[in-house]
Parts: C-alpha cells; structure tokens; sequence
C-alpha cells in the first residue's frame, strides 16, 4: 500500500472529527442568549404601580444591582419553572443590596394575582399596562429576565427561565462591583 | 396501567433488537442458520412490540390520559379526535416511536424480500438495521421516554401546538419520515457490502428502487412541509432556509447526488468510493438533521424542546459516521474503479459534475447552517446568516444543475461525438434561446427568470424531442401508437420515470423563479365598507364575527373580493386566539389559481369591529410547486414499476435482471 493511501485510509474517518467537535461545542452554548442591544446601555427608566398599590420605579433604585424579570401567569411551564428561583435569590440576597421586580406582561389581574399567591412571591410586581415598559426593553416573549448594575446599565439579558446557579452567578458578580 | 405496559414494551423491545442484531451478526460470523432465524423472529417481536407501543400512546390520546406527560404536552379535551391521534407525532418523543415504527417494517420487508435471494449480504443487513433500531428504542427508554407519568395529574392538558392542527401536519412528518428511514436500507446494504468485501454494484443494484423510494418521499416531504408554511404561517413564503428545512433538505441534496452516480457505478463500474460515501452521508445526514432539530444547539422558528436527547443523537451520529467510514477506510483496497473518464465531453461528466454542484450545496447549507456555532466558537459572538447568503450561494448552482439536467441523459456515454451534440443539442438550444427571447419580447425583465426560462424550455425540449424519436423509431418498427408511446415509457420505464420527474423538477423550477420574481403585496387598515386595491383585485372590508371552536376562539374578518370581471369571491381570513399561547395564530384564506393566489391575512383590529388591518398578498405561480409534486409522484411511480419480463426474441445483452 503506498504512502498517500495509507494516508487516505486515516483521513477519510478523521475528516468528520472536527465536524463533531464543532457540534460538541454546541451543547455549551445556549441559543436562548441572543445578544440585546441593551446590554452594555443604561436600562430605560420606569414607573409602575405594584399590585399591592405601592409605588414601584427604576430612578429609585440606583445604586442597587436590579433585577427585572417579564412574566406572565399564562406562560406555562417557563415561567412556572423560574418562579421559585426567583424567590429564593430574593431572599438570600435581597439583605446585600439586590431588588427584584416583577413586571407582568399582557396578562390579567385575576390569574396574575393567583399566580403570585401561588409561589408566595414577596418581592414587588407591577403590571404593565399598555405593555409600555415591555416595549422599551424589547421584550420578546416571556419569560425574560434584564440584570441591572448598580450604575444602572443593563448587563445581561436571559431569554428563558433562568435558574438558581445562573442568578447567583449573575448576582454575585454584580455585587461585587463597586457603585 | 398502560404507561407502564408501554414502557415495558419499549424495554422488551431494546432488548430484543439488541439480541436480533448481534445473533444476525454471529450467524453471517459463523454461517449459523439457526441464529439467522432466532434474529428474524427478535425483529418481528421488535416490530410487534413497537406497533403495540404506538397503539397504546394513540390510546392514552384518544382517552385524554394526562397522567402521561406527553399526552398531556400535546393535546386538551377540545382537541379535536383526528389531531388527537396525530398529537402522537406532535413532538420529540411521539415522533421517535414513528421513527422507529417504520424503520421496524422497513426491516420486516427486508426480511421477507432478501431472506432467500442474498444469503451473504442479508444477515448483515438485518444486524445494521436492528442494531439501528435499538438505538432509538434507546432513545425511547432514557432521554424521550413516551409514556413518562406525569404528577400531580392535570384536569386538562396543554394541547396540540395549533400551527400543527392543519392536515399538512398529518402527512407532512409521515412523508419526511419514511424518506429519513428509506435511506436506511440503502445503508444497511452498502454497510454490509463492505464487511464482507462484496463491494461490487449489487449493492447498489438491489437497493435501486429502494433508493427512489426514500428520495421520493423526503421530496413530498419537503413540498407537504412547503405547503403547509404556505398556507399555515401567513406570510405568504413555502421556504424560508430555517435550520429545520435545511435539515431536511441536504439529505435530499446528496441523496439526489447519490440517486445519479449509482448509475455511472452501474455502467462504467466507476466511483465506488464516492457511491459508498455518499449514501454514509445521506444516512448521518438524516441523523443530523434529527440532531439538530432535537437538541437545541441551534435557534430556529420551529420551538423545540431540549434535553439529554441531543446528546443522544450526536454521541450516535458519532459512531455511525466514524464507524461507516473506518469500515469505508478499511475496505479502500477494493474499491479502485475498473473504468475511467474517458473525454469531458460524456454522460460520465455531466453526471460527476452534478454530483459536484449537489455536494457543494449540501457543503453551503451545511455550512450556512451551523455558521452561529461556528461564529461563535472563532470570534465568540452568534451571527446567523439568512437567506441572502443561501439564495446568492444556490441560485446559480440549481441554475447549473437544471442545465446539466439537460445535458446528462441525451449526451452520449464515454465520448460525445460533433454529431452526438448536433442531433441531440441543437434543436432544444435553438428552442431554449427562442422561449427566451419571445418572454422578452412580452415584457419579462428580470435576467434570472429569463435564464432560468430558457434554461427549463431547453431542458423541456431534449426530454420531448428525446420521447418522440424513440417513439418514432417503435413506430417504424411497426408498433401501433400506444404500444410505441405508453408501451415504450413502461418498458424503459427507469428512464422514462426518471425524465418525468425532471419535467416536475422543471414544474418546481418555475414555480419557484415566477414566485420570487412576480409575487407582490400590500397592507392597508380598513373602515368597515372601504375598499383597498392590488393586482386588478378590489377588496372591501365587510366586517369581523367572533366564533367559539371546541379549543379555541376565532375572530373571522369578511372581505368581499371582486376583480376586473367583477365579483370574485369572499374571503375570511381569521386570527385564532388559543389559551396556551402567548399570541394570537392567523388563519390564513387564500384562492388557489393557475396564475397566481390571492392570499389574505388577517392584522390588528378593533374589537368592535369597525377597522381592521389586512395583509394582501398576490403570490404568483406558486401552485406550480404543488403541481411539479404532483408531476413528481406520477415519475416516481413509473420509476420504481417491476421491470417487465422481455420478450425472450429481443434479448438485451449486458444487463442483469434483478428482482
């Protein structure tokens, strides 16, 4: 057998190596992150009334890392999976300087309210009438959750439920910088 | 109860098609005839067993059992009983068990029909193909368990996505599936070939018509798929380059490619190599394309779940791709051609360059798909290329293979002689530049409609002409007009099927060049009583009406049509507002035409319904893409008839006969 068959015979299985790596690769990223042109710019100002009747705006809260997450009580099982996470970051970090908001997206009362009850969610939610906040963010379905720094730009943007280790991951390199 | 029977039938069902594939494998080891049958009897348990699993899913759908997850991800108690029994292939782990269903009576016929007539090879296949079947039952046991229970239970389920309530859904994944598996028989028999050295063309012989089979239906596949994006989604498109249709559209690319050089192995005992990689290919690229609608690596418009399936799948496309190819690498030796190329100017060059071009689509859609993996592991940012890339990539190779279209049957084999080119060339160039010319002459601008134009008349006419000389010559030797015309067509019925399908590939062409050059659209919002125009039609907004369906409501709008002769129709496009989705899903209403389809889709209204936003769309020629289906299936089905027995007076020297 001469030399450049031999080589031949290595080659041809080897040539789809780097195919499957490639789509190896694939399962470390997530498709669900789709850059915004919102990360990296100040996060647009809001004020809304939370269903408890507080007052609830973004000017406030400089200084603090913010979260603000879009959810809807019709956005099954997405937003159903989340919501506990979301509570649970809540109170371990809500004495460090975090705030977390809930904005309701095109929803009604009644289930939004069931849906809080629900999962007994303790930090502010606000609905959005007229979807204006949910428009200025771009939000393009639910859920979707905006990390917030503490000068006030949006840092990072989830397209999708968002679990415990990602939010502590988030949240604590957010604290961690300085004001 | 049945959830547990089912996944028991699923677990019996793996452990049978493992035993059958290794028992197939030692009685080819060791010439065992007793193993061979034991292996038969594990693949009608597997098939048994499998039917049953799809018997029992259809039941716990037709019972709203939503104790099973995935009955209760698929349908609610307004679905519909048709959709109810379709649900079963509504999602990833349905889809699977119909996967493996037709692969399991694929094998059945493989058994049945090879049984007696390859003693070497047929062992061998049977392992491949059940050891294929294992892994989807594998897949059906772990990551896509079907039955899995579902607690609490709900009162109701999800329901069916609504896209699929449509009856393109019904078929559409039937089609593509049995395209998908129908490769696998080729596989499995190039697969076999190799282990015991036989790489000759019997290979490829015996699988033939196998090979036209799956080819045919991964088209209809495509074309149903086409179908349905056009009448289903609204937006007035049947292609839309999505990673899911590209999936589904390189295994057709090489598996035309290959469908074409077995010919050239056939005559001039060339390419055996390339043959046998090419249908590797085809086959893991239907695994791909599995994998990459199945695993999430990629964003698509079709919403697909994710989950340990995707690695799954690549781990399994990992072992076939590596494994045919070492089998390939390791039998290279036996594959030297015995013939060679003789002049550029042949059928062997006409066909070795569509190969080429089909490949290097395959290549460009490969590569334009996975392009935001690729992006993103070089540069670390996720960019998309969209359709620009894929149509300035593929116009000008389609264009090129629609000429080589032409080219390919008339040329002569090994050295197309001055006169060869003449007599089977001038005419249809002649009549190709002329239909060009005289489309010029009728207003048509566009310089890629005129190509394509001349390009589909003068590939028309060398089919015509090529028919009519044939018939011609039966005529003198004294046929009478059916036998020298139908007569003709089902004796050379391989060739004669496979130019009908090149008339319905030039259907398609048309189709797709007048779609994209002449279809044109509006949008206006309406008072009730006003009246919008496009296209010589005049529509008038008549009012909305709200309707309640067994799962959903609808707000139907009325739109009053008349054209240029005067009342034309009513149409009543709709928007259908489900509980478990986020948006609103239009339903489109649209008339069919020749020339073209005015096609209506419902935007925002009032809900008084005293304004409305209406989308209208004139989309030209594009039934000609259901009609080149149709010309397709008519040149599919002549191809794949029985060859008839031959006069024994007019024997045909050099071919075999084969069943």
């Amino acid at each position: 057998m001469s030399g450049a068959r031999r080589i031949l015979r290595w080659a041809i299985p080897l040539a789809v190596v780097p195919v499957l790596v490639l789509l190896a690769y694939g399962f470390r990223t997530d498709p669900r992150e789709i850059p915004s042109p919102l990360v990296g710019k100040p996060a647009s100002p809001f004020k809304l009334t939370a269903f408890d009747g507080k007052p609830l705006a973004l000017e406030a809260l400089r200084g603090q890392v913010v979260i603000v997450n879009f959810w809807a009580s019709w956005c099954y099982p997405a937003c159903y999976e989340e919501a506990p996470s979301l509570e649970r970051a809540w109170k371990t970090y809500k004495d460090r300087g975090l705030v977390m908001v809930g904005v309701n997206y095109q929803d009604k009362d009644e289930p939004a309210k069931r849906f809080l009850a629900q999962f007994g969610h303790t930090f502010p939610n606000a609905p959005d009438p007229g979807s204006r906040v949910s428009v200025d963010y771009g939000v393009y379905g639910v859920p979707e959750t905006y990390f917030i720094d503490k000068k006030g730009r949006v840092r990072f943007k989830r397209v999708g439920p968002v679990s415990d280790e990602m939010l502590k991951e988030q949240i604590e390199r957010l604290l961690a910088e300085a004001a | 109860m049945t959830p547990e029977l089912g996944y028991a039938a699923t677990v019996a069902a793996l452990l049978l098609a493992l035993y059958g594939s290794g028992a197939a494998a030692l009685s080819a080891a060791g010439r065992r005839g007793d193993l061979r049958r034991s292996a038969e009897r594990a693949a009608i348990g597997v098939s048994v067993l499998v039917v049953g699993c799809m018997l029992m899913l259809v039941y716990a759908f037709l019972t709203f059992d939503f104790s099973v997850r995935y009955v209760a991800s698929n349908t609610n108690l307004g679905t519909p009983f048709y959709y109810r029994i379709t649900a079963l292939w509504g999602a990833l782990e349905g889809s699977i068990i119909l996967w493996t269903f037709m692969l399991s009576i694929y094998t059945l016929i493989v058994i049945a029909r090879y049984r007696r007539t390859q003693p070497q090879l047929y062992p061998w296949v049977l392992a491949v193909m059940l050891g294929l079947s294992a892994f989807f039952l594998l897949v059906m046991t772990i990551p896509a368990p079907p039955f899995e229970r579902l607690s609490p239970i709900p009162a109701d389920g999800r329901g069916l996505n609504p896209l699929l309530e449509d009856s393109g859904m019904i078929t559409h994944p039937v089609a593509l599936y049995l395209g998908f598996t129908g490769f696998t028989v080729p596989f499995a028999f190039a697969m076999a070939a190799l282990i015991i050295g036989r790489t000759g063309d019997e290979w490829i012989t015996i699988t033939r018509r196998w090979t036209i089979v799956a080819w045919y239906f991964l088209s209809l596949g495509l074309l149903i798929g086409g179908w349905w994006s056009y009448h289903v989604l609204g937006w007035g498109g049947y292609w839309a380059w999505d990673p899911v249709e590209n999936a589904a559209f390189m295994p057709w690319l090489t598996g035309t490619a290959f469908l074409h050089s077995v010919m050239i192995q056939e005559r001039r005992r060339m390419l055996k190599l390339w043959n046998l990689a090419l249908i590797i290919l085809t086959f893991s690229l239907t695994l791909f394309g599995t994998f990459l609608t199945r695993s999430g690596i990629i964003g698509s418009v079709h919403a697909f779940s994710q989950g340990s399936v995707g690695q799954f799948f690549l781990g399994f496309l990992a072992l076939v791709v590596l494994g045919a190819f070492s089998l390939l690498a390791w039998r290279l030796d036996r594959l030297h051609a015995q013939g060679e190329l003789d002049s550029i100017v042949s059928r062997e060059s006409a066909f070795l360059l569509n190969n080429l071009f089909l490949v290097a689509a395959a290549f460009t859609v490969f590569f334009g798909t996975v392009f935001p993996l690729l992006s993103e592991a070089i540069k670390g940012t996720k960019v998309s290329v969209g359709a620009p890339f894929f149509n300035l990539v593929n116009i000008p190779i389609f264009l090129a293979l629609i000429f080589l279209m032409g080219v390919g049957p008339a040329i002569a084999w090994r050295r197309a002689s001055a006169e060869n080119l003449r007599r089977n060339f001038l005419k249809p160039v002649v009549i190709g530049i002329a239909a060009a010319l005289v489309c010029r002459l009728l207003g048509i601008a566009n310089a890629l409609v005129l190509l394509c134009l001349a390009l589909v008349v003068f590939v028309a006419a060398i089919i015509v002409l090529d028919f009519a000389r044939a018939a011609r010559a039966r005529r003198r030797t004294g046929d009478g007009w059916l036998d020298a015309t139908w007569g003709l067509a089902l004796r050379q019925n391989r060739r004669y099927g496979g130019f009908v399908i090149h008339l319905g590939i030039l259907v398609l062409a048309l189709g797709v060049a007048g779609s994209q050059a002449w279809s044109t659209q509006t949008e206006a919002t309406l008072n009730r009583g006003e009246s919008m125009e496009l296209a010589g039609y005049t529509i008038r907004y008549d009012g909305l009406q709200g309707v309640e369906e067994s799962n959903h409501a609808k707000v139907i709008g009325t739109f009053t049509v008349s054209d240029k002769k005067g009342p034309y129709t009513v149409l009543t496009p709709a928007k259908k507002f489900y509980p478990q989705e986020q948006t609103p899903i239009a339903a489109v209403d649209y008339r069919l035409g020749f020339v073209e389809d005015l096609y209506l889709v419902l935007g925002e209204f009032a809900r008084d319904g005293s304004h409305a936003t209406i989308k209208v769309q004139v989309n030209r020629m594009v039934s000609w893409l259901w009609i080149g289906g149709f010309v397709l299936t008519l040149g599919a089905a002549l191809a794949i008839v029985p060859e008839p027995r031959r006069r024994p007076a007019v024997p045909r020297a050099g071919r075999t006969v084969v069943a």
